[in-house]
Formats: C-alpha cells, structure tokens, sequence
C-alpha cells in the first residue's frame, strides 16, 4: 500500500453542499453530484458531508451503502452496466455477460487496473422493449447480441 | 383526549387516541412477543413478530402492533391461527440469519419453531438486524457511532467507513439491550474494549475506592449534558453509601 495517498481536492464538494443550502434532506442529490464530479465517493469527501451538514457520519455511510447507484470503490471511466431484468435475461443476457468477462477480464463489480472499465450487473435499465440492454456510460446499446460487444466496447477508450 | 374504544382479544378497553397497540395489549397482560420493540424508542416493526389481526368494519389484516396506532374502533386478535402462522414464519427467518443466537431458542421453541427451514446464514454473527442499538445510540444517547450499511441480505450494522468507532463513548448501552448478544464489550482494568466497533475507551476511576467505572468521553457527555451542576466521580457502589451516610446524618442530626 502507498502511504502517502493522494489527498482530493474538496473545493468541489463545498461548492456543491452550498448549492443545496447545507440541508441534510438533500443528501442523496449530493452525494450524486460528487460521485458526478469524482466518479466515486472518496471517503474525505463523506466526512466532509458529515461535518457540513452536521449529520452523523454514520448515516452518511449508511446512505451511500445503500444505493446501488453510488460507489464507495474507485471505478473506471466508462461503467459497463449488462441488464439482468426478465426481458434481458430471456433474450441472452447470459451471453452477453460471458462475452464482456472474456474481453474485459472482469467479473461483476470489478474494475481494470487502467481504470478503463468497470463491470456491473443491474436489475433493470428500464428499456426492455431493445433487449437486450447494456449500458456504457450514459450511452445505452440496445438488441445486443455477443458478437457486437467488441465493437461497442471500442468505442470507449 | 378523546377515548376511543377497542376491544382485544374480546376485552373491550377505552384508549387515548394514538395509543400504540401493543402497549394497550400488554396492558391488559396479553403477551405479544417481540425482538425489536423499546419503550424508550419510537415504533419501528423489524422483526414481525407482534403481528395481530386487525379489523375494522368488515375488512381483516395482519399489523404489526408495535407500530399500529389506535386512531379508530378496531378489533384485534393476538391469538388467531393466522396471527400464529406469520409469528411461526418471522421467527423462522430469523433463526435462519442468527442460528446460533441462543437467547432466541427459548422463543422460538414457544412459537413452534426448532429448526428453520431456510439455509442458515453463518457469516454475520448473531445480529438479526433489529436495529436497537443503531436507534439507541442515535436517538437516546445522541452519538450515532454505528449505523447500518449495505442494502438487502449485505446488510449489516457498521461503523462508519467500517473502521474504528471514534465517535463511540463505550456507554454499553448497544450492548445491553441487543436481543442476541452479538454486540461485546470486555472491561480489562482502567480500559473497555467495545470488541464489536472495534473502539477502546480509557476508564475513570472512581475518587473513593479508585476502581474504574465510567470511560473518560461518557464522562463528558454526561457532564456536559447537566449543563453546570458538577457531576462526582463516584462510582455508583460508593455514591450508594455516600448517600445512605449522608441521610444517617441527617437523621442523627434531627433526633438529637
């Protein structure tokens, strides 16, 4: 392990608390806005939250835990998310999670050492109608099928 | 207040409105089992085992009577077969998650449950995740050190960033009212070692007989809680008799 970690800039993070007013009711849009800024949650940046909004670090914690939407592990630039809901996982979903395990050398909640990709399995990406679904990013890909995937995943650098 | 009538197990009662249903129960001597429920804390419904069957007019349900306010005329049942069933299921659950949490077997034997069903859980300990010590520490002692994290069967109680509670003031409160003893603390000479939140706490010794009692931050928190009347440290054995000799001298001192 290397001691001497770098430590974040948190100017971020006080310019977005001060955007919500400091209110602990907003908790979860902040800690959306700086896993935006980040890519994760950095755990300065959690504490930091605690002690502005005067709120027990505890709960912080507790919230940024629960979602599945937010990390607390550095992930990659581009977050591969493969959709495991019932339409997906009828139409191949199985497939297609094989296939980004071979290309990527990733299983489930992992990330590449050059912090290109990270791999996630989802419940729903809500659109079953072009399953099946992956998403990279923001950028969804739809009627995937195994074949396809190395050419989506070129795309991304 | 308005009274409002309800009638349990065929007792009709009158009850202030917003009477929470298992404490008019337990009231009445009825025994409602529960894992999760404190007088001291508000209504929660974790462990579904006060489960009643409730109705109004013509419609029946099942309710957890911890948090079942009496707002309305409603009959309810501690005692039905189905009331039985969800009880028998809930606790089955849990002997699954905390299998080896012997303070359970005694309930669960008198619920009918021996051996549960599901595959036993064996990698979390005893915590059945009734979330006493998470919502005492917060709400009574005002101290938050541990909270619970992660979502579904992850979850679990933690400290923050699941290092070592620096905010715990190691008042054994989580520990004594966990229903499992999951949460452990070892007093070793003039330090207590929460073993679970992974915190140590330096003792105080008590002014008299110099045995450690208090950590040192209870202390603070206590003291600063009494907002400028001085708080002794005495440990409670010598404030006892400190207390009885004061009151002998005060009676000596009348009657001669």
């Amino acid at each position: 392990m290397n001691n001497i970690q770098e430590k974040p800039d948190l100017t971020e993070v006080e310019r977005i608390i001060a955007k919500y007013n400091g209110k602990d009711s907003w908790l979860v849009m902040i800690l959306q806005d700086i896993q935006e800024a980040y890519n994760y949650l950095p755990e300065p940046t959690l504490e930091l939250v605690a002690e502005k909004l005067n709120i027990p670090l505890s709960r912080v914690h507790s919230v940024a835990t629960f979602y599945s939407s937010l990390s607390l592990q550095e992930r990659g630039r581009h977050v591969i998310r493969v959709c495991d809901g019932t339409a997906c996982h009828l139409k191949g979903f199985v497939n297609l999670r094989d296939e980004i395990e071979r290309q990527t050398g990733l299983t489930e909640g992992q990330t590449t050492p050059d912090k290109r990709f990270s791999f996630e399995v989802v419940a729903c990406l809500g659109a079953c109608a072009i399953a099946p679904v992956m998403s990279v990013g923001n950028d969804y890909h739809g009627e995937m099928s195994a074949e396809k995937i190395k050419d989506v995943l070129s795309k991304y650098k | 207040m308005a009274k409002i009538k309800t009638i349990i197990d065929g007792i009709e009662v009158e009850v202030e409105r917003d009477s929470w249903a298992i404490d008019v129960a337990r009231e009445l001597g009825i025994d409602i089992p529960t894992l999760c429920y404190h007088p001291a804390l508000g209504p929660y419904g974790a462990c579904r085992l006060c489960v009643v069957e409730v109705t109004k007019s013509k419609w029946t349900w099942l309710a957890t009577a911890c948090d079942l306010p009496i707002r309305e005329e409603l009959s309810i049942k501690t005692n039905t077969p189905e009331v039985i069933r969800s009880r028998k299921m809930a606790m089955e659950l849990i002997m699954a998650r905390a299998p080896r949490a012997e303070s359970l077997f005694p309930l669960a034997e008198k619920l009918g449950v021996t051996k549960p069903r599901f595959k036993c859980r064996d990698d979390i300990g005893n915590c059945i995740l009734c979330g006493l010590c998470v919502r005492m520490c917060d709400q009574i002692i005002g101290v938050s050190a541990i909270n619970f994290a992660n979502r579904g069967h992850k979850r679990i109680v933690t400290t923050p960033l699941h290092k070592k509670a620096d905010k715990c003031i190691g008042c054994n409160v989580c520990v004594e009212v966990c229903p499992t003893g999951h949460v452990k603390t070892l007093d070793d000479g003039s330090f207590r070692h929460m073993q679970t939140w992974d915190a140590d706490l330096e003792m105080l010794h008590c002014l008299i007989c110099d045995k450690p009692y208090i950590p040192a931050k209870q202390f603070k928190v206590i003291s600063d809680k009494l907002e400028g009347i001085e708080l002794k440290r005495i440990c409670p054995v010598c404030r006892r008799k400190e207390t009885v000799d004061n009151l002998r001298y005060a009676v000596v001192e009348k009657v001669s």
